[in-house]
């Protein structure tokens, strides 16, 4: 096994035994990055200077005993989150030179444990997209199938972890962008509950959806990476004040006589066969390691799609307005007047995917709409998380498909936005009621593509998700595979 | 038809994006798609039911009026694309 191989709790005990050092780690992910990334494109930017000064100040902080959660593990950042005198893009032309001036709570919390910057992670422009290809900076290739997209938004984050170029990472998810590319790359990636992970720095897109979270190799990895996420911010005035609980006692319990709810409505035709199956026998595991599954209904399922594709276009719109070449980012040239620059800026300056959603949003709040779009949606979102309530009544966490389909092709959606949006079916649900979930891997296609299960709980259950995922993980045995790259 | 071509640049015009024809001829049948699909909603009845904002009840999060570090002016306007002493430059606004 080579260093960039291993998980956080792997290097973690060799680097707590001497066994290695933070900058050998650092260094084997940086070899990995030169063999691999030229055909994966997981990164808009690479921070080696920065990551190899860092590891050779931990190695310091080592010798002296200071050895704290993620001291020495190089970490990948989605190019969403500001990093102080670092160029944050957004996967954008609009901010391409955009250099924040502060870090976000998330960089601060990570960097005060210990871990090292490997670099910014490519992401569909504004995270809109299912694909990473809506990306200004070109497209990230999925590490199992470079002809297929690694999912999105997030999967330059996604791939750099499946193809060992960073050992753990940060996403964000609105409406599946952490859960999706975990799926379809083959890793374990959680969505927190609304709340539970401060936003403060995190670009916004649909600030009522948008959630902070983990990309990981196993499911300890993610316990351990949301002990260090998690928690209130006074900077940010959406951030909970709950306890945040030690999430790694949570893996290696059992599930003996947990209640598994099994949505109907998500068991539905569109389904590929054989991630049906892949669930199937994912559930078959569960069932042995003592979970109980009762069939359970999510009645406005349905509408999940068609709730989210207008809330989250009227929330970006308005996100979005703050674009207009004045305080940072690109200015278009050659501008008339004031209306023009804007006009001008904001057309050279976003690609077509957020143009698009800029324009639903717009449409969907403007006079005359506004009752018939925005306030309609916002109440069927209301029987949505209703819907929710209910189950959980009925079970302790819900088990469903990740995505209805493994990795496509890349370029086979990118004409037909309603075929893209379809991929996030199964994801978006949990966003609209602002619970946690989290995907985990089960199993292959026969064509070698990665499946992911998803699971479920209620507000503030991480804790439940950590559970039930390390016990799947541990009794299904998948198959150990690495991409051959 | 959920949205005519001259609507599109309207809303356009109201988002403050300039759109070629081509954009405006593409996003009138891309958008009627979309619309026609959410169309799904009337479906429900959601009469008298609250319509929600937040997954989460938030409640106004106040804080001491102490003043903090900020970031100063000249931090501010490192990343304008134009900026003179301390404000941002842009086009003229009127004739």
């Amino acid at each position: 096994m080579e260093l960039y191989q291993l998980t956080i709790h792997e290097l973690q005990e060799k680097i707590k035994k001497g066994e290695v050092t933070a900058t050998q780690v650092t260094q084997s992910v940086f070899e990995r990055i030169d063999a691999v990334e030229g055909k994966v494109h997981s990164y808009i930017r690479l921070m080696k200077d920065e990551a190899l000064a860092t590891a050779a100040k931990a190695d310091e902080e080592i010798k002296n005993g200071n050895i704290k959660p993620l001291t020495g593990i190089p970490i990948a950042l989605k190019d969403i989150v500001c990093t102080k005198g670092i160029p944050t893009t957004c996967g954008s032309h609009i901010l391409h030179n955009f250099v924040p001036p502060y870090n976000a709570t998330v960089v601060e919390k990570l960097r005060d444990a210990g871990a090292i910057f490997v670099g910014k992670a490519n992401m569909d422009e504004f995270a809109m997209g299912s694909s990473t290809e809506t990306s200004y900076f070109g497209p990230t290739r999925n590490p199992w199938d470079l002809e297929r997209i690694p999912g999105g938004s997030s999967g330059g984050s996604a791939a750099a972890v499946a193809a060992d170029e960073c050992i753990a990472s940060i996403g964000s998810d609105t409406g599946g962008s952490i859960r999706q590319p975990a799926a379809l790359c083959g890793i374990v990636g959680l969505k927190p509950t609304y709340g539970r992970v401060s936003r403060f720095g995190l670009i916004a897109f649909a600030s009522s959806l948008d959630q902070i979270g983990p990309f990981t190799k196993d499911v300890e990895d993610c316990a351990i990476m949301m002990n260090v996420l998690a928690g209130y911010d006074p900077r940010e005035s959406t951030s909970v004040k709950e306890d945040v609980p030690d999430y790694r006692q949570f893996a290696g319990r059992d599930i003996k006589g947990w209640k598994i709810g099994i949505p109907k409505e998500y068991f539905v035709e569109g389904i590929d066969p054989e991630v049906n199956t892949a669930i199937k026998n994912a559930i078959a595991v569960i069932e042995q390691s003592g979970g109980k599954c009762v069939d359970i209904s999510l009645p406005h399922t349905q509408y999940c799609l068609a709730v989210y594709y207008i809330i989250a276009p009227a929330e970006a719109c308005s996100n979005l307005a703050r674009y207009d070449g004045v305080k940072y980012g690109f200015r278009a040239a050659d501008a008339r007047d004031l209306l023009d620059m804007y006009k001008k800026t904001r057309m050279q300056g976003f690609g077509a995917e957020v143009k698009r959603r800029i324009m639903i949003g717009t449409y969907a709040l403007s006079a005359g709409y506004y009752d018939a779009y925005y306030k309609k949606a916002s109440q069927v979102r209301a029987l949505i998380k209703k819907d929710f309530e209910e189950a959980f009544k009925k079970c302790d966490v819900i088990m469903t498909p990740t995505t209805p389909t493994a990795a496509f092709k890349i370029g086979e959606k990118t004409d037909d936005p309603l075929q893209m949006y379809l991929s996030d079916i199964f994801t978006i649900s949990t966003n609209l009621a602002g619970i946690p979930g989290i995907s985990v891997p089960c199993g292959f296609t026969s064509g070698g593509l990665p499946v992911g299960v998803q699971f479920l709980a209620g507000h503030f259950e991480e804790g439940k998700l950590i559970q039930i995922a390390s016990a799947y993980e541990k009794n299904a045995n998948i198959e150990k595979r690495r991409p051959a790259l | 038809m959920k949205i005519s071509s001259k609507e599109v640049e309207y809303v356009a015009h109201l988002a403050r994006l300039e759109i070629t024809e081509a954009e405006q001829e593409k996003f009138t049948s891309q958008l009627n798609d979309i619309l026609l699909y959410i169309d799904k909603l009337n479906e429900l009845t959601t009469e008298g039911v609250e319509p929600m904002s937040h997954a989460i009840s938030v409640t106004n999060a106040f804080r001491e009026d102490k003043v903090v570090d900020s970031i100063g002016t000249q931090q501010t306007l490192a990343n304008a694309p134009d900026a003179r002493g301390e404000l941002f430059r842009v086009p003229k606004v009127i004739d």
